[in-house]
């Protein structure tokens, strides 16, 4: 079963939603949610200053790495759990337990293991993501119509060739998945690590602007944060339709 | 149609299930890489790699320790309140707010875009606000679990409904199902697989919101564990405390399989 | 359409159970059937017979209640149409099983929308798996059966609530050709026994001759009534001597003929 994430749809409710958002704000229903026109106007306050882009650089430093290591670990990983039997029982416990395990647990570990920086929220960043990219490229390894590994040892395909030819593109529906996945997990990944952390990039603005009080700030980077994150989603979504006639022909 | 059908037996035969791929041997590799990584653990506890590093023995006898002295079944009572109470609100909203978004194009409209993002978003980062809201006990930390769990278990729902096959509502109209016989004889059953994957994912996130929660807001239950031990430099037990919430969610999340496979898809209990 | 399989159609000597008056249906702009005028007679094996995208699936489901045409009446034994009742059963295509039920429980599933006590409509249900040949499976489970199995149960489950009007959509076609033939010569023989009206929707012209007492013949895009053929074969008696029968071979030749127009 493919596509496991939904794609927003363009729809207008988004909308009505932020109307509601700016009509309970303005309202102060609560103090905890100001209107959506304050915090923009906020965003547009913040965003140049130094404070905030120095904090934009880490959290997108050590998410990108994170996620880059993530990808280069876990397709590969992933392969081989698919291909090899052996390999997949071996691999396959950890795998299942990392992927549904309440990974915030383990960030005290790392913290402790590896000091309180920016290697501690990379770590946290593979962490998150990891898991996910191996299942769901071994998924795609899996699904591969024998036929078609057959068809290449018919030609006489070698195993490195085959892997580059056949196992990446056949299963690339499915590792673009697993990518998009994985960066949804890791930008979780990024957020509770610097939460925990919280000296580092925008988990340290976080902390600075509860302990002021300061909601518009609070929600301003908050929103950064969700509509990076739903950016990142959207357009991993869009390449894995582009590739979606890959699994097409398969049945 | 009377007529013996020999064939039937025949039929049955051809597609009868492949054989279980060697039991022993899937085991026996389990068993391996479990023990490989644990043995490896221990080497590198007792070589010193970090000083913050116990060997696995030692996290283990400091659990037992712990076990028995009931600082952990304490501890855990503290968190499965939030985590407990989080999940089965969770559960009960998510699955019907699916379930409704399933069935009516509006609910459908309203909701999935908004929940695609919160999905999507690090709803992490929304904890301190709860402290501010709802101080520091009970409340928020059931609050965070029930933020962190909704999303994937609403969209979960709403999937499985969406996605039942239309023969089998046809089929349910044509022997006259009433609405209400279609929806729970028909498409909850149908949609179970997916709707369970979904609580699935939403007791690890939970599970994620609970830890988070402790660490975060204050310090209470297995939380409270993890960072006193820290605190006083007790690896081994404060490692403890971690693999023995690590593996209550693990032991949640396939007692839910279990479940699922008892109450409604009796026909995956052989498979 | 040569003389000898064509003939006009006799006046039944009971009112038709299923009558169409001017049914057509739009899907937005897409018009999928045009002004259908049939009656349907009663005891009778009808088959809907027409290439792909004449429509009669469409027509069978306006039958069965399940959709509402654009234009039009439908009435069952007298009675117009809003939607399903007990009068019609219907038999799918993929088979529509439970698959977390038990063949039992599919079987007796009509039975239990209608409110019928457990122990009834489980004897009944026996009764009806013993007549399509599946006694001892009544506790597998569909993913343990083949295609041919599933829709036995399919058809058992149709034929329990008793309905005097059967609906059958393209019940054969999931199924391989060996089952396929035998499944046509069984419904025959059941047809001969039971006293009920047989509605069968196929593009096979060979099944449409071998098992319809009259054929409606649709042509698509948009869906109408390109005629009716009722084919004068002999039945009863060796269900293999019809597939040789002259009469037979030449309906369905003739019947080509007039279809080839449409394929392409």
């Amino acid at each position: 079963m493919r596509s496991p994430g939904l794609t927003v749809p363009a729809s207008g409710s988004l909308l009505i939603w932020l109307a509601a958002w700016e009509l309970a704000g303005r309202a102060e229903l609560t103090l905890l949610l100001p209107p959506i026109s304050a915090i923009l106007a906020r965003l547009v306050e913040i965003a140049p200053t130094a404070a905030f882009l120095e904090a934009l650089a880490i959290t997108g430093e050590a998410f990108l790495l994170g996620n880059a290591i993530a990808i280069l670990l876990g397709v590969p990983l992933g392969v081989l759990m698919g291909r090899s039997r052996i390999a997949d029982e071996l691999l396959a416990p950890w795998v299942d337990l990392f992927v549904s395990a309440p990974l915030s647990a383990l960030v005290p570990v790392i913290m402790l293991l590896f000091g309180v920086g920016q290697t501690t929220i990379v770590l946290t960043v593979v962490l998150f993501a990891l898991w996910i990219v191996v299942l769901d490229t071994r998924a795609g390894v899996r699904g591969i119509p024998p036929s078609l590994l057959e068809m290449a040892a018919c030609y006489g395909c070698g195993p490195w060739r085959t892997f580059w030819r056949i196992h990446l593109p056949a299963a690339l529906p499915e590792i673009l998945t697993g990518i998009r996945m994985g960066v949804i997990r890791g930008v979780k990944g990024v957020v509770i690590g610097q939460l925990l952390v919280s000296v580092v990039g925008f988990g340290q603005l976080f902390e600075i602007y509860s302990s002021h009080f300061l909601m518009e700030h609070f929600w301003a980077l908050l929103l950064t944060l969700f509509a990076f994150a739903v950016l990142v989603a959207e357009g991993l979504a869009w390449l894995e339709r582009r590739v979606d006639y890959f699994a097409a022909a398969r049945h | 149609m009377r007529a013996a059908v020999p064939g039937a037996a025949l039929e049955a035969a051809a597609t009868g299930e492949g054989g279980a791929a060697r039991p022993l041997g899937r085991g026996a590799l389990r068993f391996l890489s479990v023990a490989t990584v644990l043995g490896l653990w221990e080497l590198a506890g007792r070589g010193g790699v970090n000083p913050a590093l116990p060997a696995f023995s030692e996290t283990a006898l400091a659990g037992l320790a712990m076990l028995a002295d009931g600082s952990l079944p304490r501890a855990f009572l503290v968190t499965l309140e939030p985590l407990a109470l989080g999940l089965l609100l969770s559960t009960v909203l998510g699955v019907g707010l699916g379930v409704a978004m399933g069935l009516s194009r509006t609910a459908e409209w309203l909701g999935v875009p908004v929940l695609v993002v919160l999905q999507a978003a690090p709803l992490a980062a929304l904890v301190p606000l709860f402290t501010f809201a709802y101080g520091i006990g009970l409340v928020s930390k059931t609050l965070v679990v029930c933020v962190m769990a909704l999303p994937v278990i609403v969209l979960n729902a709403y999937r499985a409904i969406r996605h039942t096959p239309r023969s089998l509502v046809e089929m349910g109209q044509v022997f006259l199902a009433s609405r209400t016989g279609i929806v729970l004889r028909i498409l909850l059953p149908a949609a179970s697989p997916v709707i369970f994957a979904g609580l699935r994912l939403g007791v690890a996130a939970g599970f994620i919101g609970a830890v988070l929660a402790e660490l975060l807001i204050t310090p209470t239950g297995i939380g409270d564990l993890v960072t006193y031990h820290q605190s006083i430099a007790d690896y081994p037990r404060m490692y403890a405390a971690i693999a023995a919430i690590v593996l209550a969610s693990v032991l949640t999340i396939g007692l839910l399989e279990r479940v699922e496979v008892r109450l409604f898809r009796p026909e995956r209990a052989g498979r | 359409m040569s003389a000898a399989a064509l003939r006009p159609v006799e006046t039944p000597i009971r009112p038709p159970i299923v009558e169409l008056r001017g049914i057509g249906k739009l899907y937005g702009t897409v018009r999928a059937l045009a002004g259908i005028d049939l009656d349907f007679a009663e005891g009778k094996l009808t088959a809907l017979l027409g290439p792909s995208g004449c429509g009669k699936t469409t027509l069978l489901k306006i039958v069965a209640g399940l959709v509402r045409p654009s234009e039009g009446e439908v009435r069952v034994a007298g009675r117009p149409v809003t939607g399903p009742g007990p009068e019609r059963a219907f038999v799918f295509q993929d088979f529509a099983l439970l698959p977390w039920a038990t063949v039992l429980k599919n079987v007796a599933f009509g039975l239990e929308m209608r409110g019928v006590a457990r122990a009834e409509r489980e004897e009944r249900a026996r009764h009806w798996i013993a007549e399509v040949g599946l006694t001892g499976f009544e506790q597998s489970y569909p993913h343990q059966l083949s295609g041919g199995m599933r829709q036995r149960v399919g058809l058992a489950r149709a034929l329990a609530v008793d309905a005097p009007v059967l609906l059958m959509d393209e019940p054969f076609s999931a199924v391989d050709e060996q089952t396929r033939r035998k499944f046509q010569e069984d419904l025959l023989e059941l047809v001969a026994r039971q006293n009920k009206t047989f509605l069968f929707v196929t593009h096979s012209i060979e099944e449409a001759v071998y098992l319809a007492d009259r054929i409606v013949l649709l042509s698509p895009r948009p869906g109408r009534l390109a005629g009716i053929v009722e084919p004068r074969i002999r039945r009863g008696g060796d269900p293999e001597r019809i597939r040789r029968d002259p009469v037979y071979l030449d309906t369905v030749e003739t019947i080509w003929r007039g279809l080839k127009g449409w394929v392409e």
